[in-house]
């Protein structure tokens, strides 16, 4: 922690460039010249939960649905004749719409297509956590948001979701479920970014030494334009994000950092080699989004918002390229695209 | 011209192997491997098709050329005996050689070995027929408790993959050495040439190199300056090493004349 202190204390531009090239060093030293790709799949965005920056917040009027296995399996198909070996699916958190049994025949649907899948999905306690995983689900992304307890309690004013303590215990209770390979993070803009970042510094650490066995990766996102207009308050320079992906990576030289299409086309390209080890791409956020299903239950929900998008996505995307587009860019950048990093093989039996 | 390498009645004409992780291509990696005259190379699993439906966003196999190289297959990302077991048997079913680079690092941040599981996965594949190489530490009883169920090599690690710091368990290794009766193939750290010239010259039979080569600026070029520093190492060690000294050995005695 006081190596990542010193690290992300204000650095002039050439200290900064220093940071650069060694984290750049490091990262090539663990993860070789090498990008692991990833795609979320949505699958719901009905959600309980009001969270003030979400585009799947239960206050905003979207059109609301909740794919089938079938339809999951639709969107995985496309996914994977993409290139794709490695999902993560996404969904809001509703009891309902959004069970463990859905989740759980969503996995077992898909697990057949895709070696490695991935879960962004509601808080579980660990058997519910036990059944993803014998399910298919190799990893688990959650997000704590805003580690600032009194900044997450504004903005998580109503749902399950208020309660700080047992969302940030998931990754504890993932990794005792059998989980392999856990991404945590903060959503950037909401506080000052480096005591966001030292908090989440600290939770990366004792994480490190308590779930010693699973594979930790770190996520980053910017708050992007999404339903309900929410302006972030902290709002997050690129010379900032620069600065604290370098700090990431120098105090955690073996830990996943995640890149999602949150950013620019332009800047997750210059971002890619200071610490980037995983990538989405050709990213979707609406429920059915890439093979235009959009004959799935619509649950709840009803006529958009006044300037709001028709489409029910939970945020905007900034890097349009597609898969293969973007495979190619990282080849022209010496990076190998690796799309297959898991095997079945390492799977818990079904 | 150094003595030949034989592992499991194998002969390999080079004493570098070489690991095909990490490179910036597909494409570079095969040019690298040709350029360094290697005869066995590992590749894992969790990155290749094992399904056998010639997927080409898995498509590292098809760069290895199986006339030219011993493709060892690796279990890298397994936690415990019997996903390695798993993951192996799965290699064979894709058509890979019953080899195995037995590799079983439950921690993910340094990589480092787990004894016990690797001794029972061992045990496994030795009786199912495999010519098991093991990822180990540096660990003399280990290594020998594995050359006793059969296994055909023990590979101790230098220091953690990926470190480039070389040989910092030398006095194990040294121990390991001494007592083999199988190959010892030091993997793992080497992060320079003269890594592998130190590795050679102390008595290894081997040693595989990934991080270094892969992540060069120029990996033929480095792959190459490996080939001879793994040559200049085995020529010395065959030639006999001088030994250590603390005081000057004058060329011309003092009292040489009282005959």
């Amino acid at each position: 922690m006081r190596k990542f202190q010193h690290w992300l204390e204000p650095k002039t531009p050439a200290e900064l460039e220093q940071m650069a090239q060694e984290a750049r060093r490091l990262t090539q030293a663990h993860f070789g010249k090498t990008v692991r790709l990833y795609a979320p799949l949505y699958l719901s965005n009905e959600c309980v939960n009001v969270c003030q920056y979400c585009g799947f917040s239960r206050e905003h009027t979207i059109r609301r649905l909740t794919l089938t296995s079938e339809q999951v399996e639709t969107e995985a198909r496309h996914l994977v004749k993409e290139g794709f070996r490695s999902i993560l699916l996404v969904a809001g958190e509703h009891p309902k719409w959004i069970s463990e049994n859905y989740l759980a025949e969503c996995l077992a649907r898909i697990r057949p297509l895709a070696p490695s899948l991935a879960l962004e999905v509601g808080p579980m306690d660990t058997d519910g956590y036990r059944m993803m995983v014998k399910a298919g689900a190799e990893a688990l992304t959650i997000y704590q948001e805003t580690y600032n307890t009194k900044r997450y309690a504004e903005l998580h004013p109503a749902g399950p979701k208020k309660d700080f303590d047992w969302r940030l215990e998931c990754p504890e209770r993932a990794a005792e479920a059998g989980m392999r390979r856990i991404g945590v993070g903060a959503l950037f803009g909401l506080s000052d970014w480096r005591e966001e970042a030292l908090a989440l510094a600290a939770h990366t650490e004792y994480l490190l030494k308590t779930c010693w066995r699973t594979f930790l990766t770190v996520s980053l996102p910017r708050i992007r334009p999404a339903a309900g207009d929410f302006t972030p308050p902290h709002p997050i320079s690129n010379r900032e994000m620069v600065h604290l992906i370098c700090a990431l990576r120098l105090a955690f030289p073996q830990i996943g950092i995640v890149l999602s299409t949150r950013e620019s086309a332009q800047f997750r390209d210059a971002l890619l080699p200071l610490g980037i080890t995983h990538m989405s791409a050709g990213s979707n956020t609406e429920p059915g989004g890439y093979t235009g299903i959009n004959s799935g239950e619509q649950t709840t929900g009803g006529a958009p918002e006044k300037n709001q998008p028709e489409t029910g996505e939970q945020f905007h995307i900034a890097d349009e390229r597609p898969a293969a587009a973007f495979a190619e860019q990282l080849k022209k950048l010496g990076y190998d695209p690796v799309w297959k990093d898991w095997d079945q093989g390492l799977n818990a039996m079904p | 011209m150094t003595n030949q390498l034989q592992i499991a009645g194998k002969n390999f004409s080079s004493r570098l192997f070489v690991g095909t992780g990490k490179f910036s291509s597909l494409e570079l990696m095969r040019d690298t491997l040709a350029a360094c005259g290697t005869g066995l190379v590992t590749v894992a699993l969790r990155r290749a098709d094992l399904s056998g439906s010639g997927d080409a966003h898995a498509a590292i196999l098809d760069y290895l050329d199986s006339a030219r190289y011993l493709i060892v297959p690796n279990t890298s990302g397994a936690m415990n005996a019997e996903e390695a077991v798993r993951l192996a048997r799965l290699g064979v079913a894709a058509g890979l050689p019953h080899w195995v680079k037995l590799e079983i690092h439950p921690d993910p941040r340094y990589l480092l070995p787990d004894p016990i599981e690797t001794f029972k996965a061992a045990e496994i594949l030795v009786k199912e027929g495999f010519i098991v190489l093991p990822y180990i530490n540096a660990d003399p009883v280990l290594a020998k408790r594995l050359q006793d169920v059969g296994c055909a090599a023990v590979m101790p690690l230098g220091a953690p993959i990926g470190s480039n710091r070389g040989i910092e368990t030398r006095a194990q290794i040294e121990i390991i050495i001494e007592q083999a009766t199988v190959p010892v193939v030091i993997d793992a750290g080497l992060g320079t040439p003269s890594h592998a010239a130190q590795a050679m010259e102390m008595g290894a039979d081997a040693v595989l190199i990934n991080t270094a080569i892969a992540v060069a600026p120029e990996p033929q070029r480095m792959a190459r300056a490996f080939m001879m520093a793994v040559e200049c190492g085995r020529e010395a060690f065959e030639t006999g090493m001088p030994s250590l000294s603390q005081t000057a050995a004058p060329t011309s005695p003092l009292t040489g004349f009282l005959g």
